[in-house]
This record gives structure tokens, sequence and C-alpha cells, in this order.
């Protein structure tokens, strides 16, 4: 057990332990610059209103004041609110589309398989203020404008291509044996996608999952071209119309960015290997 | 099963290539003449997506194209009778003369921020494949940039950028350089709008480049290390060339990212002061709705000129990657 996780933990590389500590000093200054914009959005929102225009600028809150928040709490839930269903509305719509779509690629061998994962894989590549104006135009012929269910099918085009070569990619990889076996025993394609097949790919609807929320949560274009100005704005049109309306507030604006970066900081905690395997297999196929 | 490598064995040994082409197409002709069932249910599972492209993706993509071939107006965009005019609206954008500042600005803002993402992507990959004490742990926070939402990046960089109260500034102030108008003087907009971007893209281009690293196998540097290679040979002689069709990978995928930046722009400048970090993607935004006179047959036009450079590079990074399957 020990020889294996030792193996595990020190991958490649020859290793000289007493050379590291140093390197170890520059990853910290190196991430410190890197994570410096973050820091500053955490000690703004903590920096009292009379001393925002202070130069030069606190360093550290050392005044530190809660109105930030205060003020997110009072104007910034309902927004808070609609970012979250629409998150999660993607998030179903996108598994339920994709997951079965990426057995058939996987497994079922369709005439033509090819050519539509090369349709998903262009897809990705549509700028999404393209995507918008013509959403524009559909939303506004089927009345959906200002509407939670446009917003949610509009973002999730952000996440089902992904998702569907994502399901691909993995699926690919369950022995076909194990389908074999249980055509043998009888069960049709649908039951062997739903009893086998999604309950083996838990990796994958996890990761699908995470991106599909972080990207919706995250949306601007298609919030700010279909719901602007409605009754339903996620939180980015919330900090939007903080910044847009020339507001001085900036601990409030960046106490809402804060809240607003609070998945984004769940997820890297509690799924960075999911995050970190989703980056490269959507660029690079091992 | 069997029949399977029944067919394949007869090939000549020498075309290896073309047997494991040709074997499987043979014997899923073979499966295909039994009872078609499998086919069925395949595009039965397809279905949803299939719709869900037609409807949300080819048909946005056609009402674009439509908008660009017509001379909308608020009203005929309501009604549906705009009349034709045929490349009117490509002409009108052509000969505008915000295009070439566009094209300039398109242009400069992919190519610096492509190249230093990549180059200060590929550094840190390099020196996070080192393995040193908590060197995964500060990989893991590099991403944070990637996964903050884009309004939240950009305004953070506003506030930094801010002329009189930003921290930039003041640190610029303390080593004795003048405040500079980051984000209000037309000549350090698009400058600031690439800094912002390049902060976001660097995580991408770590993550995936480290990956490439990791699949270069440490024999060869130990082997190099042997032969008196130093640092800067090993860096050059192996890792470069073995990380060429990474490298390849990570740079287009970049550009086509890079292409369609929007959110980043117009919070931060809205792509001004007078234009001066308009980009495609901006412009097309505000000619479509910036303005109190939404003009959108050239929004469109612009649009789809993006989706044309968009798709060209797209193809270009299909074909480098089924070449690197094939080999």
């Amino acid at each position: 057990m020990t020889t294996a996780a030792t193996l595990l933990a020190t991958p490649s590389r020859p290793h000289r332990r007493r050379t590291t500590w140093w390197k170890t000093a520059v990853g910290l200054a190196l991430t410190a610059v890197m994570l410096f914009p973050v820091y500053w959005m955490l000690n703004v929102s903590f920096t009292p209103g009379q001393d925002m225009r202070k130069s030069p600028p606190d360093l550290f809150p050392a005044h530190a004041t809660l109105a930030g928040y205060r003020a997110v709490l009072d104007e910034q839930l309902p927004y808070l609110g609609t970012s979250l269903l629409i998150a999660l509305g993607t998030v179903v719509l996108t598994v339920a589309l994709a997951a079965p779509a990426g057995y058939a690629l996987a497994k079922l061998r369709p005439r033509g398989g090819g050519v539509l994962s090369f349709v998903l894989l262009a897809a990705q590549m549509i700028p999404g203020i393209i995507m918008a104006m013509g959403f524009y135009a559909i939303c506004l012929q089927l009345g959906l404008l200002q509407s939670v269910p446009g917003l949610i099918v509009a973002d999730s085009t952000l996440a089902v291509p992904f998702a569907v070569l994502i399901f691909t990619a993995f699926m690919s990889g369950i022995p076909g044996e194990l389908l074999q076996a249980a055509r043998t025993d009888g069960a049709g394609p649908l039951r062997t996608f739903w009893s086998i097949v999604l309950p083996m790919s838990r990796n994958a609807v996890v990761t699908v999952s995470l991106f599909a929320f972080l990207w919706s949560w995250s949306d601007f274009v298609f919030a700010s071209t279909l719901v602007n100005g409605g009754a339903h704005e996620p939180i980015t049109l919330g900090i939007y119309h903080y910044i847009g309306n020339n507001n001085q507030e900036w601990n409030a604006i960046m106490a809402t960015a804060v809240v607003a970066s609070l998945p984004a900081a769940v997820i890297l905690v509690l799924a960075q290997r999911y995050v970190a395997a989703g980056v490269t297999a959507g660029a690079v196929k091992d | 099963m069997n029949h399977t490598t029944k067919l394949s064995a007869p090939g000549p040994l020498r075309e290896r290539g073309g047997v494991a082409n040709a074997a499987p197409i043979r014997s899923r002709a073979r499966k295909r003449r039994r009872p078609s069932s499998p086919q069925w249910a395949a595009w039965g599972f397809l279905a949803p997506v299939i719709c869900y492209l037609v409807l949300f993706y080819a048909y946005p993509l056609y009402r674009n194209l439509d908008l660009s071939l017509r001379d909308y107006t608020v009203r005929s965009f309501v009604q549906g009778d705009a009349p034709f005019t045929g490349l009117a609206n490509y002409r009108t954008v052509f000969e505008d003369p915000a295009f070439a500042p566009a094209l300039a600005h398109t242009v400069v803002f992919t190519a610096v921020c492509l190249v230093f993402q990549f180059a200060i992507g590929l550094a840190l990959a390099v020196f996070f494949n080192q393995n040193f004490r908590l060197s995964a742990t500060l990989r893991a926070l590099f991403l944070v940039p990637w996964l903050l939402p884009l309004i939240v990046s950009a305004s953070t960089w506003s506030w930094m950028l801010n002329s009189d109260s930003g921290i930039v500034n003041a640190v610029l102030q303390a080593v004795g350089i003048g405040p500079v108008n980051w984000l209000t003087s037309p000549s350090w907009s698009l400058t600031s709008v690439i800094i912002a971007n390049i902060w976001i893209g660097v995580p991408f281009n770590l993550v995936v480049l480290y990956s490439g690293l990791q699949s270069i196998p440490a024999s060869l540097y130990e082997a190099a290390a042997l032969d008196g290679a130093n640092a800067w040979q090993r860096f050059w002689r192996i890792t470069f060339p073995l990380l060429r069709p990474v490298s390849a990978i990570t740079l287009l995928l970049g550009l086509v990212y890079t292409l369609k930046v929007f959110d980043i722009i117009w919070i931060m400048t809205k792509g001004g002061p007078a234009g001066s970090s308009t980009t495609f993607a901006t412009w097309s935004y505000q000619l479509g709705f910036g303005n109190l006179l939404p003009a959108f047959g050239p929004g469109a036009a612009v649009g789809n000129l993006l989706v044309v450079a968009a798709l060209v590079f797209g193809l270009v990074y299909v074909r480098v990657q089924r070449k690197q399957d094939a080999s």
C-alpha cells in the first residue's frame, strides 16, 4: 500500500528534495501574483465607502466593514435566486440531452455518427454573440424574451456540444463485454443505458454538470440580450447594472462579485480533479 | 466476434493501417445486414440532441444569415417582412469607417493575447512539472481566474485599472510613473482589455500544456542529462519538439476562443472610448443591441464574418487533431 501510494505521489520526474524549497517559494510568489486580482476583489469588498477613493488605497481592509455584503443581501438576492434556478435548469437539460447521445455515439455505432461528432465540435466554435442574436429573434417570435425557460435553453447551448463529446469519450471506455452480457440477459438498449451505462458514467455526469452549472451561472451574453430589463435577471446582470449605474459603492459591487464567485470556489475545492479533466478533455485526446 | 478476426486476417500485412481501417467497416457492414434494430436504437438516443441542434444551433445561424441579407428595422424585425437586399449589409459594413480599426483591433487583440497566454502558460507548465512541495495545490489555485464568471473578472480589473483610485496606478505612482488612463484613454484601452484577457486565458494554457508535458517520458530527460545537456538545451531539444502537437491544439483552440471574446471588452470599455477597443465581437453587438436604433442587418453581417473566421480555424483544428490521432 505504502509503495503504491508513494509511486502515485511522485510520478515520472527525478526528484531532488534538497532543491525543492526554493521552487515552492517561487511557486507561492507566482500564485500570489496571479491571484492578486482575486485578493483585491475581497479587499475592496470589505473597504468602507469613505476609504474607497483614498490614495494610495489600503492594501489591507484595516477598518473592514460588512456594508457591501449587507447591500448584497438587500438588493441582490432575487438575482442570485434566478441564477441558481437557471443554472440548475441548464444542468438538467444538458445532461438529459447529452448522456443518451453520448451513449449512442460511443456504443451503438450509428451511421453518420462521425459527421455528428464533427458538427458538435464545430458548434463549439460559433461565437456566443452570434447565437445570442439568433436567439433574440427566436425568443421574440415565441414570446420567450424575459423568461427563465428561454434563458435556460440559450445557456444550455454553451454546454451541450461539450457534454456530448465528454460523454462519448467516457462511455467509449465502458467494456463492451458488459453491455454484451446485458443484452444476453435480455436487456434492451434503453434498459442497458439506464441501469448500466448511466450509473457507470457518474464521473462524466459530475464533470458535465459542473461545467454546465458554471457556464450558465457565469453567462452574460445571453442574459444581456434575452432577459435584460425583465423580471428574471441573473446575478451577472445584477453586477452589470451596478457598474452601469455609475455606482460609486465599489464595496457593494465587489461583494456581489465575491458572492457570484462562490460556486467557482466551491467547485474548485470539492471537485478540482473533475475540472482539470474537463479542461483537458475538451482540448486533448489521450 | 469471430468473423471479425477472420475478415481482417487475409489482408496483406504490409498495409497495416489500411487493414486496421477496413476491418471494422467490413465487420460493421456484416452486422448491419442482421436486424437493423441497433440503428433504430442509436438514432432514437440521438434524436433529442439532433432536434436540439437543428432548433437551437442551425436555426439561430440561419436567422442570423437571414438578418444579414435583409433590410431590417425594428418594425419589420417583429413582423418579419423585411425586403431582401442581398449583400447590401455586408457592403455597408465594409465601407463603414469603423471597419478597418475593428479588424486591426481584432487581429492585435487575438495575436497578442494568444502569444502571451501561450508563453506564460508554457513557462508555468514547465515550472509546475517539477513536482515540488505544494505544486499540485498551487497549480489548482491557478485555475481560479478561468473559473470566475467573466463579469467578476472584468469588473475587478475595471476597478484595479481605475484612473484615480485603482491599485495599478497607485503602484505606478509609487515607482514614479505618472497615472495612466487605462480605460478612458483611447491609446490604452485596448492594452487594458488585453491584459485582463491574458490573465483569464493563462490557466487554460497551463492546464493543457501541463498535461502534454506529463506525457513526455522522464527517461528522455535523464538520458539527455547524462549526455551533459543543460536545462536550456533540454527544453529546446526535448520539451519543445515533443510538445508541438499539444501546442498546436492549444494555440488553435485559443485562437477560436479569443476571436469570440466579448464579455471582457464590453464590460470593461464597451469597445470605447471612441471605438479604440472595438473588435468584431463587440462591434456586432454594438450594432445589433448597443444603440437606441438597432441595426440588426449590419450587426448580423459582422457576426457572420466572425463565424466564418472561427469556422476556418476550427476546420484547421479538426484537421490537425485528425492527423495527430492517425499518427
